[in-house]
């Protein structure tokens, strides 16, 4: 974890922006299924990092093991370490409630609470034990979450009524209420049309100013807008047949889509497997 | 170039097969719809008949006695209300509890074993429960509370029905607590939600319909259960309009239940016996606009999440 101590030298480049996470030797189990092997991430501060990869290969376990998601799997199991700030997110004193509100995350579809829109983005200060200033936060959620001019008129009305692209964005200002430090985004915009895309990518662009995010994506395009770095992800089938997520190849987003390392990289985000 | 005709007729004895499985199943089905119009109008048919026969004024007479031509309906259905309420304040703690438990904190492998327990609590035949509520809720659990309470009272009767139907109101809770989308678990905890919070301010808001409409399915029964109150509610032959619980009183399915018991007894005090289908229809009524509460309650929602 000393890599976190180091500090950027005068004239660096963004490489050497502090680490947020730092993942080392990961491998994921469910019960006898080996999902992921021997990843190693980094991820830095106020960038936008890219898992990128075909199904199956092991991209949303590598990102919902950065929040200890997978501990609610039964039969998920974690080896290895994932280094938040520095501290063991896996290490026995970690609450994982207490990661969870440091590491927000969002999910592949929209899924607001059945509550007024207030009460969606209200809800994770609540059980924090907030309560005064309420009022506030969920302004300023929704501000920073582009929804404000949107909804400010009708907070109390259900989420449901609003479009699926909008309650993504709901969804996100949800996660930012917490105050976390991390967003974790699972496909965030895989069940919306082209525009509200569009929409989520903009506001990803945006929120990289103050928070670190981690993407993961099916749509290479997406990867190749947003991010600043990507990791590329494989399925590698064993003589068996068992089927194991593996990193192929982690770099700077520009470097990757255009002069790839890997000829497995190449083929994928040039169309030509996945 | 020749081409053969494809021969697609089908077997025609098959077709007629076919077509007589089509009429017993049929016949199967309008003989329910039958026999339950026919209930119903027979019930109409008797309560009308009892009705001319009385004078209404006998409706709020002193009691429910109705071999003496007093059919006080407040007697009997303030009671059923007494043994339901009991029923209910036994029954909604302990089968939400049994609920949320199944639905959200027992491991895969105990709720495996604790379902099937459950529905064999369903299984108990009334009447033990009947006597298990005369022999034994009297003693250690009314007596405990109210030293005087008599040995045939409402409120034994009432929590052997809340027994019945903790089952009832805990399968439907936690089917309506299991069919939110673990989505919205995700999302909870994803918030640095515990699973209290998830549970209290997520899953049970959510599944609210459902909920209700078991609550309202099992004062339903609660309302109908006979055996029971037969047994252990005591009161045979007509009683007093009483608010304690640790008295006997008949509910209305009790005094329907005394009154068939002897049907020799019945058949020639004449309005006595049609009091009995007056009652039914009043308990038909009753339990149909429960059902119908439970069944509106349920669609209103449904389109949620």
């Amino acid at each position: 974890m000393n890599r976190i101590d180091a500090q950027p030298t005068s004239g660096a480049s963004d490489t050497d922006r502090p680490l947020v996470f730092d993942v080392q030797g990961l491998n994921v189990f469910y019960g006898d299924f080996h999902a992921v092997r021997d990843v190693e991430l980094p991820v830095r501060q106020n960038e936008i990092t890219a898992l990128i990869g075909p199904s199956g290969c092991g991209k949303s376990t590598v990102l919902r093991s950065l929040n200890r998601m997978n501990d609610l799997i039964p039969d998920a199991r974690v080896e290895g370490q994932v280094a938040y700030h520095g501290v063991d997110l896996y290490g026995p004193e970690v609450d994982p409630v207490q990661v969870r509100r440091h590491i927000g995350m969002v999910f592949q579809k929209p899924n607001p609470f059945p509550k007024s829109i207030y009460d969606n983005v209200a809800f994770g200060p609540k059980i924090a034990g907030v309560r005064s200033g309420l009022d506030d936060v969920v302004e300023d959620s929704l501000k920073r979450a582009a929804l404000w001019d949107e909804v400010k008129g009708k907070l109390s009305e259900s989420a449901y009524a609003l479009s699926g692209g909008q309650q993504q964005r709901l969804c996100i200002a949800r996660a930012i209420a917490t105050r976390p430090d991390v967003i974790l985004m699972d496909e965030p915009a895989s069940a919306l049309d082209p525009i509200a895309t569009l929409r989520i990518e903009e506001l990803m662009f945006e929120l990289k100013e103050d928070y670190t995010i981690v993407v993961v994506t099916h749509n290479m395009q997406q990867a190749a807008r947003v991010s600043d770095r990507t990791a590329f992800f494989t399925v590698e089938v064993g003589e068996d047949g068992t089927r194991t997520g593996v990193l192929v190849e982690f770099g700077d987003t520009s470097t990757m889509f255009t002069n790839p390392s890997r000829k497995e990289t190449e083929d994928y985000i040039t169309g030509r497997f996945g | 170039m020749t081409t053969t005709t494809p021969d697609l007729t089908g077997d025609p004895a098959r077709h007629r097969k076919e077509r007589r499985v089509k009429m017993v199943m049929l016949a199967a089905g309008v003989l329910t719809i039958v026999v339950s119009i026919a209930i119903v109008l027979s019930l109409l048919s008797e309560a009308i008949s009892f009705l001319t026969q009385i004078d209404l004024g006998q409706l709020w007479a002193k009691g429910w006695f109705p071999r003496r031509g007093r059919f006080d309906l407040r007697t009997i259905i303030v009671h059923t209300l007494l043994v339901t309420a009991v029923a209910m304040v036994v029954a909604v703690p302990l089968g939400m509890g049994a609920a949320t438990y199944l639905s959200e904190y027992a491991p895969r492998t105990v709720r495996r074993v604790l379902k099937p327990l459950l529905e064999v609590l369903a299984g108990i035949p009334s009447v033990v429960l009947g006597f298990f509520a005369l022999t034994w809720i009297t003693p250690n659990v009314m007596r405990r509370i109210w030293e005087d309470t008599e040995l045939f009272n409402m409120g034994a009767a009432g929590i052997a029905v809340g027994i019945l139907i903790v089952p009832l109101i805990a399968s439907v809770a936690e089917d309506a607590m299991r069919a939110v989308p673990d989505a919205l678990r995700e999302a909870s905890y994803g918030l640095g939600a515990r699973r209290r919070h998830t549970t209290l301010r997520v899953v049970l808001p959510a599944a609210i319909s459902g909920i209700t409409a078991g609550f309202i399915l099992g004062a339903s029964r609660a309302v109908g259960e006979t055996m029971i109150v037969a047994i252990a509610a005591g009161a045979s032959g007509g009683s007093l309009l009483t608010f304690k619980i640790t008295e006997g009183g008949q509910t209305m399915t009790g005094a329907m239940a005394s009154l068939a018991i002897g049907s020799d007894q019945i058949a020639g005090v004449g309005a006595a016996f049609q009091s009995l289908f007056f009652v039914g229809l009043l308990l038909f009524v009753f339990t149909l606009i429960l059902n119908v509460a439970s069944e509106r309650v349920i669609r209103r929602f449904r389109e949620r999440y």
